[in-house]
């Protein structure tokens, strides 16, 4: 039976299986005040998830025992513990190859660990989702929130997306494994939130009822032959080609690379729809624009905030996907500010790379403010970085 | 800067994936041609009148539909040994219409025998040596037909059919989506229908 024909069934534990459409835009919402991980739990619990690996490492370890909840439910019918990070992405691999919609959580050097498995996962199409709760990833040790550890991810070939607060958790890994699991798509999504600010701080969360579930994972609309042992493609797996020392099996990696990149542009379309577009704007008329993802963009509301109680006007572009990058949105966004912020919970900047990277006039960028290592990023701090800028910019002008 | 377009090759060394240069797949009941979105009898016709002005018209059925391992793949299979008939009995007689399988994806090695198989990873060997300039993929993976698609785009002049069960396929000259057999019959429909017109 096709997993579109099980909508209207009930699983072993009394859900429905609804149609992804009706959950997210039709069905009633009830509000509940849940920390982040807590959040991931109620997530996961109506994802039709079948499969959950985990391994401790700050501040993802509540979800992932939450998840080991679940699994004593029933809602979760495979749940073990890897032996490190990379263990785990690996054992996922093996899940997700034998036909398992896999769910995982990481952080930090957790990441960084597991790091040679995402490019895998991506290049065999395996649709895994791990939820990344980002935390310092250098030594002196911190577990405090730090987002370096995304720029690594940025050309793993996963889709990437950074949640604001819970209930952006909630949506993303549900909608995640939709968009993630589309037969054009079929690549592993990073479902991103800073932690602590989220997963251990609660929030209103509106929630889709706990009686409705996403339809079970199809892995016979993979793009790549999945692994039947009844099936006749399950003898096609893929060769080492590339160990063929020849012109061709360099230019078929190639293409194979490109054609990875390309199912993240294909995400598109599917994600626009589910996310309501790659970005959000508020006050996009403003000369003064914050560029920004995760939590960052909250601190950006309260800047717009401080700073209209100063007289100026602010407005914020929030980037919700930074895997596709919403690259003609923050152009036509930004088109008409005057400078753009990018305040970042990281000291690399990477993310205001990204965005001169495509925005027209690039000088118009400020890679900043940053913080790091967990520290927090008072929106007094953006408003002041804001205000020395434009100061600096009419001084400029005045000696002119 | 024009808008990229998906036309017939050599295209370059390392052509760029049509999606990387903003062409979008069809939604249901549309196709593209060369990366413009149109409805699905248009690329229909289109296809139809490119197989029967081609020397070496081609299909090439992948493992979805080569092996017997579902009713669907074993309907699709009869219905595209249907269309090879309509198309051997509808082109002209300078052509020659080939069907080549796609048995499996690994690299030959080490060598392919072109005459007979066609592979994603060197798939330009098959369409040299046939010298094949029109070819249709049914029922192979999507990312494997993908990787064949543009490696053809790449280094030959042939034009590219996809005939996709999922989405379709936008690195293809011309693609359908959600192939059924009753598709492939209409297809083969539109080869009879035009006939003695190309």
């Amino acid at each position: 039976m096709t997993t579109t024909a099980l909508i209207g069934t009930k699983n072993k534990k009394g859900q429905v299986y609804t149609d992804p459409n009706e959950i997210f835009f039709e069905a009633p919402r009830d509000a509940s005040f849940l920390t982040g991980s807590e959040i991931i739990k109620e997530a996961i619990k109506r994802s039709s998830c079948e499969m959950s690996v985990a391994y401790p490492i700050t501040p993802q370890s509540e979800a992932a025992s939450l998840i080991g909840e679940l699994f004593a439910e029933g809602y979760v019918d495979i749940y073990s513990r890897g032996a490190s990070e990379f263990d785990v992405m690996s054992i996922c691999a093996g899940g997700s190859f034998g036909g398992s919609r896999c769910f995982t959580t990481t952080a930090g050097p957790g990441t960084l660990r597991a790091m040679e498995n995402f490019p895998m996962w991506a290049g065999s199409r395996l649709p895994i989702q791990v939820c990344i709760t980002c935390r310092g990833i250098n030594s002196p040790l911190s577990i405090q929130p730090d987002t370096l550890e995304l720029y690594y991810m940025l050309e793993t070939g996963c889709l990437i997306w950074h949640a604001e607060t819970a209930q952006d958790l909630f949506d993303f890994i549900m909608k995640g494994f939709v968009v993630a699991e589309q037969p054009d798509v079929h690549l592993p999504i990073a479902v991103a939130c800073d932690g602590f600010f989220v997963t251990h701080t609660k929030d209103v969360v509106m929630m889709t009822p706990d009686d409705m579930c996403l339809p079970r994972y199809d892995p016979y609309r993979s793009p790549v032959p999945c692994m039947d042992m009844e099936c006749p493609p399950v003898r096609m797996m893929r060769d080492p080609f590339v160990m063929k020392n020849n012109y061709i099996s360099y230019a078929t990696h190639a293409s194979w690379q490109q054609e990875v990149r390309a199912a993240i542009e294909r995400s598109r379309k599917h994600t626009e729809v589910l996310l309501d577009g790659l970005i959000e704007i508020e006050n996009g008329d403003a000369e003064v624009l914050i560029v920004s993802s995760g939590t960052a963009v909250s601190q950006g509301r309260e800047t717009i905030t401080l700073m209209k109680d100063e007289g100026f006007d602010v407005g914020l572009v929030k980037i919700k996907t930074l895997r596709p990058f919403p690259t003609e949105e923050i152009k036509a966004a930004t088109r008409n500010a005057k400078r753009i912020f990018v305040p970042e919970f990281n000291v690399a900047g990477w993310l205001a790379r990204e965005v001169k990277a495509v925005v027209e006039d690039n000088q118009r960028v400020v890679a900043g403010p940053h913080v790091g290592g967990g520290m927090t990023m008072p929106p007094e701090v953006v408003m002041e970085r804001i205000l020395r800028t434009l100061k600096a910019d009419k001084e400029e002008l005045s000696h002119v | 800067m024009k808008p990229y377009r998906v036309l017939p090759g050599p295209e370059e060394f390392l052509p760029p994936s049509a999606a990387s240069m903003g062409i979008r797949l069809p939604d249901p009941d549309q196709g593209h041609i060369e990366g413009r979105i149109v409805p699905e009898e248009e690329a229909m016709e289109r296809a139809a009148r490119v197989f029967l002005s081609a020397n070496v018209p081609t299909i090439f059925p992948g493992p979805l539909v080569l092996w017997s391992w579902n009713e669907k793949a074993a309907k699709k299979a009869t219905a595209i040994q249907y269309l090879y008939d309509a198309i051997r009995e509808s082109v002209s007689k300078r052509a020659k219409p080939m069907l080549i399988p796609m048995a499996d994806y690994r690299p030959k090695y080490p060598k392919i025998n072109p005459e007979v198989e066609i592979n994603p990873n060197h798939p330009n060997l098959t369409i040299w040596h046939n010298k094949i300039d029109a070819c249709m993929f049914v029922g192979v993976h999507c990312h494997q037909a993908n990787l064949a698609l543009k490696i053809i785009r790449g280094g030959t002049d042939c034009f590219t059919i996809a005939m996709c069960a999922q989405a379709g396929h936008e690195d293809a000259n011309l693609t359908f989506r959600d192939a059924t057999p009753e598709k492939i019959m209409n297809f083969a429909g539109w080869i009879k229908k035009l006939k003695g017109t190309v």
